[in-house]
């Protein structure tokens, strides 16, 4: 069948505009959802007030506390593990097949629900290791979860540094290590801090991994042991039980606007450093 | 003649796997000279320098047999610390590639890594290596700036000061011109005859008009072997071997 060539190319191009537009409009449809119904209640006192009568009343404070804590936690272990690993199998070590199960274990880590990394970590940490509902349980879990983006994207920023670069830091006499440190990771630093702060929005809207290990409680963590309830899960957990759905959209809101703001940033970053070396 | 070669290559063989991609190499590198390199893309004479200061040494599945001496010391013998090699025998590549730094921490670089952390040395030993490579003129107002501003021709220089820097004995040049225009070869081929007085110097060149003017002598690779090694005149006027005389005389390459 002869379709007019010209005719063929108007149709896919209005076809594939409408597919990048629903795509465009959900997004936008949900930010604004939520915003709409959020921010009426989004205040200062929301804010900065503990939560009241299980999240009916008063604000999410120590959530946010718990989110911020929680996050800082996870990133902690899992920047120094991840920017390691990538390190490794791009600096010391050469393609082979122990490399190729390496990357092929991170990107399997990379796939499996978070609800198992969940479930996973309430045996292991909360009840083998006795760590309990706890910052510390709850870190170690999302940590876990974050290190394929870690290593991925480290890896992806180590490799475009230029091979010439190292070579000439062997040719003045440069150790590998020296090499590495002082010549490819500050190169390499913007593309690592962006899978970094990547993770840190994955970390702040976890809720599954984080609600089995981390726990609910309302207070405010005094220590790594305590239990705490990070933004998402309190959301969750007023939506879900029905408690206040206003003060779920509020929670959500907040959610979503750091989250924004933490992707923007990322790729401002992203978008800087690729200038840099293209 | 011999005793006054700083380096020397007695029947080196090159392997990438099974593939042997040099062949029985036997050549002296004398001191205060120009040894110049050449021969058409693929007789591997880039490979053939990247082995005097081992930078070949990554290289997966790579080998190399016979010696290569530097003052009569083996730089491949089990014993001998690559790092140092490597500081000993300082190399210029192809493309000018300075770090993403300023002009003084590139040269900096080379001096802190080897442990050199006194700030007015580090200072003097700038200076000088920027001198002595032609540039100190050009930049002395804006050591700060990024290298990335300077012009290609520029950066090649400033390579050979941060190579200067940290003092080497012998300088391997891999291509240093191949990728600039011709006032800005012309100040390097006039760099390499000053810096000769101080240096042993090596250059890789698939330029024979190069070779010509600034080597003292010349060595023509063709397929991973050295057909002929002799003086530059010699080369250039008189070629014992029928393939030197076709290669400069532009019948191939």
């Amino acid at each position: 069948m002869y379709v007019n060539p010209r005719l063929e190319q108007r149709v896919v191009q209005s076809i594939l505009w409408l597919f990048t537009a629903i795509t465009v409009f959900i997004l936008f449809y949900i930010i604004f959802f939520i915003l709409k119904n959020g921010l009426p209640v989004l205040n200062y006192q929301f804010l900065t007030t503990n939560p009241t009568d299980m999240g009916k009343s008063g604000g999410i404070y120590s959530t946010i506390i718990g989110t911020i804590a929680l996050t800082i936690g996870a990133i902690l272990i899992a920047t120094p593990l991840g920017v390691g690993t990538a390190i490794y199998l791009t600096e010391y070590t050469l393609e082979s097949k122990i490399t190729r199960v390496i990357r092929f274990g991170s990107e399997c880590l990379a796939g499996i629900p978070s609800i198992i990394f969940g479930l996973f970590g309430f045996i292991l940490f909360v009840t083998k290791l006795k760590f309990g509902w706890s910052i510390l349980s709850g870190s170690l879990t999302l940590a876990f979860m974050i290190l394929p983006t870690i290593i991925r994207t480290s890896e992806e920023a180590l490799k475009s540094v230029p091979y010439n670069l190292r070579e000439v830091s062997f040719s003045l006499g440069g150790t590998k290590w020296q090499t590495v440190t002082k010549v490819v990771l500050p190169s390499a630093l913007p593309g690592i801090v962006t899978g970094v702060i990547l993770s840190v929005g994955r970390s702040i809207s976890e809720t599954a991994a984080v609600i089995f290990t981390a726990g609910s409680a309302l207070r405010i963590p005094t220590s790594i042991f305590s239990s705490s309830r990070t933004m998402a899960v309190h959301f969750y957990i007023l939506a879900r039980e029905g408690i206040s759905m206003p003060n779920a959209y509020g929670t959500a809101a907040v959610l979503i606007i750091a989250i924004l703001i933490i992707n923007i940033t990322a790729y401002r970053l992203m978008h800087k450093f690729m200038k840099k070396y293209s | 003649m011999v005793t006054t070669n700083r380096m020397e290559v007695k029947n080196l063989n090159f392997y990438y796997g099974q593939n042997l991609a040099l062949k029985d190499i036997n050549m002296g590198i004398e001191s205060n000279k120009v040894t110049a390199v050449i021969g058409p893309s693929g007789c591997g004479k880039s490979t053939f320098i990247r082995i005097l200061n081992r930078m070949n040494d990554i290289i997966i599945g790579s080998r190399v047999e016979g010696a290569i001496l530097l003052d009569g010391q083996d730089i491949y013998a089990p014993e001998v610390d690559v790092v140092e090699i490597r500081r000993k025998i300082g190399m210029v590549f192809q493309k000018s590639n300075p770090f993403p730094k300023s002009i003084f921490d590139n040269i900096a670089y080379g001096l802190r890594i080897n442990g050199i952390n006194n700030k007015g040395e580090i200072i003097d030993r700038v200076e000088t290596s920027l001198k002595n490579s032609a540039l100190w003129e050009e930049v002395q107002d804006r050591l700060d700036a990024n290298a990335s501003e300077l012009s290609g021709g520029q950066q090649q220089r400033l390579c050979i000061a941060r190579a200067l820097a940290i003092e080497p004995e012998v300088i391997l040049f891999d291509e240093p011109c191949s990728a600039l225009d011709p006032i800005s070869t012309a100040k390097i081929e006039e760099l390499i005859n000053e810096l000769k007085e101080k240096y042993t110097i090596a250059i890789v060149t698939h330029n024979m008009q190069q070779a010509a003017r600034i080597s003292d002598y010349t060595g023509f690779f063709l397929l991973g072997e050295l057909i002929e090694f002799d003086k530059t005149e010699k080369i250039f006027t008189n070629p014992a071997k029928k393939q030197t005389e076709d290669y400069i005389t532009g019948r191939f390459g």
